[in-house]
């Protein structure tokens, strides 16, 4: 029996995993041993309610609930002068938790500081888009929705961006092979020629360590292999380097490599 | 009179060869390809220093022509996505014959170090192409020899290979 | 003969009954400008824009899944190829956020190697900038000016890493090779041909009345827009807000550094060829600072610490548990602690930020690239409305968008 592979996250995984190993985490600090983190935190706090609020390597991380997302970033943009959102994007937890983990990346100019929000996306729920309190969130939930496949409501232009507008499933879920399944093989070959072509142009070539018979007659040694400065040219002469073949028209100069000029530096 | 030891009777009569005119067409097309800027990705940016003031590209009879139509030469430089795919052989059916394709940098050859689920793995799956350029970039002097060994292939070529069955890709 | 295929001519899906007198343009995939791969569907009214959706991903090569199956150093190439025309920006943007995420700090020579590679990197953006952004509106010899310059400094990044244009010359922990003999004194060299190059250019179209012409008044991003769309580096600084984040918020060794950033009050396409102009001059100048500074630092090059990086190549050739440890290194690659880490750094384009979130394993668990080129080109939606068709081509290259960084 072929062993059992587990579909849910295809990645690659380390093969060996050291059994004493205990991984450290980064250091999560209290809100209030910042006191700008601490004034926004409260401020914050008082209108959205925070699950958990910790800092984690110079941003102040929230985690609130996913229905407040819209409220969390009104007041983040006009009350805490949190005014630009950086980026949006998700974490896949669906195999862990069942779920997507969105975050938003928010900067401050006045106050030098970034904050983090996070939230807990339950699988087949829907999710509020921010586009109306911040414009770079039209692309970045698209982008979102195209890599993950969560539903997104009131967004003005909800189509995938990154892939072809009939792709099958969404790349950045973990259950996604790295290297497309089936129907992403094909997609070219069907969408250009047909699926008549398929057998014409035959599968993609994806193992980067392939070697056919052909190679030790064309290019490697494999398998004959011999100590550095041996001699394999096996009393052939050198090659000439010539551009131009023998019997090329008249008027044209042939290129004589003794009387070109090796620069030694460039000018 | 039949002291001559020229064949008055050869080629049916007529006094010239059908060689030399190979060798004529075949001097002009290869003098002056003219390539479609396709520039996709890094391997672009190789392309156009190519054809800037220190790899001068003009020398070879080069000249970049925008559209299709214009150019007898597509040089695929950069990444081919699926979705792009479409678009690449849309692209290489207008260009009118004779036609040639050079594959530029590891990402057209093979797919590169792309080896992704959006990446089509090699330009030949799409075009047929005639000249291979391996590198990441490859450097301005490759691309410069890539374009001498495509027209070393023109000089050899039929002059009516434009009438012979095209393949598929 | 044509091999018949598939793809039927473009005209059969397009709409020809309208009510109004708009006319849609597809400004395809593949057009001469060399901006790469956007495609920019136009609804015209006459001459003016009334409607734009730009869409991407025609470039999309699955970055951020490689990064889930890769080690942390195997990544770093791929960065390279991002932003594929400062490509050690993108390195020492990810080796940054490895190293703060490890909590290691590069030595002192590294940082200074990193800072030099950075500003040249800095340099050349721009002057491709300048020469790809004149080829489209249309003074052609400023392409080949540009490019030659830009030679000189691609010898002095070959001469250091060997490559031209991808360059992996940053590790995560510091960088692998010092510089070559005579690289400060082809700097200078350089710089000083620079100086005399740049006012040479500044003269050539900075107060050409057809140069102003097409640039001022395009393009024109207020604040609000700017901080709405997220917009970062030039693009903001063009609208007045003084934000570099070298200065505000410095990595590296940026604070140590003497440079000014330039800010344009008006937000036009005009302001912003200021400012890369004034930009490139204050790299030459950091970059003179750097030289001293680099004569009398010590010469460790890599970051001393042996769970995560190996030991220099002396010791692993020599020792051999420095030799074990490269070897478990290299064939599983290291773990770094449970957390997320953002970091962002300013790269010509503006911020370029790496979301790295690990989960203890050797392969991150989730890596996003924050680059700034994506919301440039989101900015398209709103910007080209109302503009001129031939502004719009201006304005697809004065915004500095590079595809490899978009679609990722």
């Amino acid at each position: 029996m072929r062993q059992y592979k587990p579909k849910d996250d295809v990645q690659k995984k380390s093969y060996f995993s050291d059994r004493f190993y205990v991984t450290p985490s980064l250091p999560r600090l209290d809100p209030n041993e910042d006191e700008q983190f601490a004034k926004d935190y409260e401020q914050f706090s008082s209108k959205i309610k925070v699950k958990e609020a910790f800092i984690e390597h110079t941003h102040l991380v929230m985690y609130i609930d996913k229905n407040a997302v819209v409220d969390a970033m009104t007041c983040l943009r006009d009350e805490l002068e949190y005014d630009m959102l950086m980026e949006l994007s998700a974490i896949d937890y669906l195999a862990q938790r069942d779920g997507f983990e969105i975050f938003y990346e928010m900067l401050s100019i006045s106050k030098h500081k970034r904050i983090r929000i996070k939230c807990f996306l339950p699988k087949n729920e829907e999710l509020e888009s921010v586009t109306s309190v911040f414009k770079s969130a039209n692309w970045s939930e698209r982008e979102m929705y195209d890599m993950f496949g969560m539903k997104i409501v009131n967004h003005p232009n909800m189509k995938r961006i990154l892939m072809p507008d009939d792709w099958y499933d969404h790349p950045l879920k973990k259950t996604y092979p790295l290297h497309g399944d089936e129907a992403a093989s094909w997609y070219e070959v069907d969408k250009i020629f047909g699926k008549e072509a398929r057998d014409i142009i035959g599968p993609e070539q994806r193992d980067s360590s392939a070697i056919d018979r052909y190679d030790t007659q064309r290019f490697a040694r494999l398998g004959h292999e011999v100590p550095f400065d041996t001699d394999i040219t096996e009393g052939e002469p050198d090659t000439p380097i010539s551009y131009q073949e023998e019997d090329s028209t008249k008027i044209m100069k042939k290129l004589n490599p003794d009387e070109s000029v090796a620069l030694k530096r460039r000018r | 009179m039949a002291q001559h030891k020229v064949n008055y009777l050869q080629d049916g009569g007529a006094p010239i060869k059908l060689t030399t005119i190979d060798k004529l067409v075949n001097f002009g097309r290869s003098n002056s390809i003219w390539p479609m800027t396709y520039g996709l990705a890094c391997c672009a940016i190789e392309m156009m220093a190519t054809g800037g003031s220190r790899y001068d590209f003009d020398r070879f009879g080069t000249i970049f022509r925008a559209s299709p139509r214009q150019s007898d030469c597509i040089i695929i430089a950069g990444t081919l996505t699926k979705k792009h795919a479409e678009f690449m052989r849309r692209l290489y059916d207008q260009m009118p014959d004779p036609k040639w394709v050079i594959s530029m940098g590891s990402c057209a050859n093979t797919g590169g170090m792309f080896n992704t689920y959006a990446t089509v793995q090699g330009a030949d799956r799409i075009v047929p192409v005639d000249i291979y350029l391996p590198g990441c970039a490859p450097r301005p002097e490759t691309l410069q020899y890539a374009l001498m060994t495509l027209q070393k292939k023109i000089r050899k070529e039929s002059i009516f290979r434009a009438h012979k069955k095209k393949r598929l890709i | 003969m044509q091999q018949p295929n598939r793809l039927k001519p473009f005209f059969e899906n397009i709409n020809f009954e309208r009510e109004d007198n708009t006319m849609v343009v597809n400004f395809g995939p593949q057009h001469p400008s060399a901006h790469g791969q956007l495609r920019l569907v136009l609804e015209l009214q006459g001459e003016e824009v009334t409607k734009s959706r730009p869409m991407i991903g025609y470039l999309h090569r699955g970055v951020e899944k490689m990064a889930e199956n890769m080690i942390y150093n195997e990544f770093l190439p791929t960065t390279d190829r991002m932003d594929y025309i400062a490509a050690t920006s993108n390195n020492y943007g990810y080796a940054l956020a490895i190293e703060q995420l490890l909590g290691i700090e590069a030595p002192r020579r590294a940082e200074i190697i990193r800072t030099m590679l950075l500003e040249l990197n800095r340099i050349t953006s721009h002057l491709f900038w300048l020469a790809t952004h004149s080829l489209d509106i249309g003074a052609m010899s400023m392409f080949l000016y540009c490019f030659r310059d830009r030679e000189y400094a691609l010898d002095l990044i070959e001469d250091y890493c060997g490559a031209r244009l991808t360059h992996s010359a940053v590790r995560i922990g510091g960088v692998p090779l010092d510089l070559p003999a005579n690289w400060i004194e082809n700097c200078e060299s350089f710089l000083k041909n620079m100086d005399e190059e740049i006012e040479k250019y500044e003269g050539l179209l900075t107060e050409n009345r057809i140069w102003k012409m097409r640039l001022e008044e395009v393009g024109v991003i207020t604040p609000e827009m700017a901080k709405s769309w997220g917009c970062s580096g030039i693009a903001l600084r063009g609208s007045g807000i003084k934000w570099d984040l070298r200065k505000e918020m410095p990595y590296g060794i940026y604070d140590e550094l003497d440079f000014d950033v330039p800010v344009s009050e008006t937000g036009d396409a005009y302001g912003r060829y200021k400012i890369c102009m004034q930009e490139i001059r204050e790299s030459a100048k950091i970059l003179r600072q750097l030289f001293p500074m680099y004569e009398k630092s010590e010469s460790q090059l890599m970051a001393h610490a042996p769970e995560y990086i190996s030991a220099p190549k002396e010791q692993v050739m020599t020792q051999n548990y420095s030799l074990m440890q490269h070897f478990v290194l290299v064939t599983q690659g290291m773990r770094p602690p449970k957390g997320e880490v953002y970091v962002a750094t300013e790269s010509p384009r503006g911020e370029l930020g790496f979301f790295v979130c690990s989960d203890g394993s050797p392969y991150a668990y989730r890596l996003k690239a924050r680059t700034p080129s994506f919301q440039h080109t989101a900015l398209f939606e709103e910007l080209l409305v109302g503009t001129q068709l031939a502004d719009v081509v201006a304005l697809v290259a004065n915004l500095n968008g590079v595809f490899g960084e978009i679609d990722r």
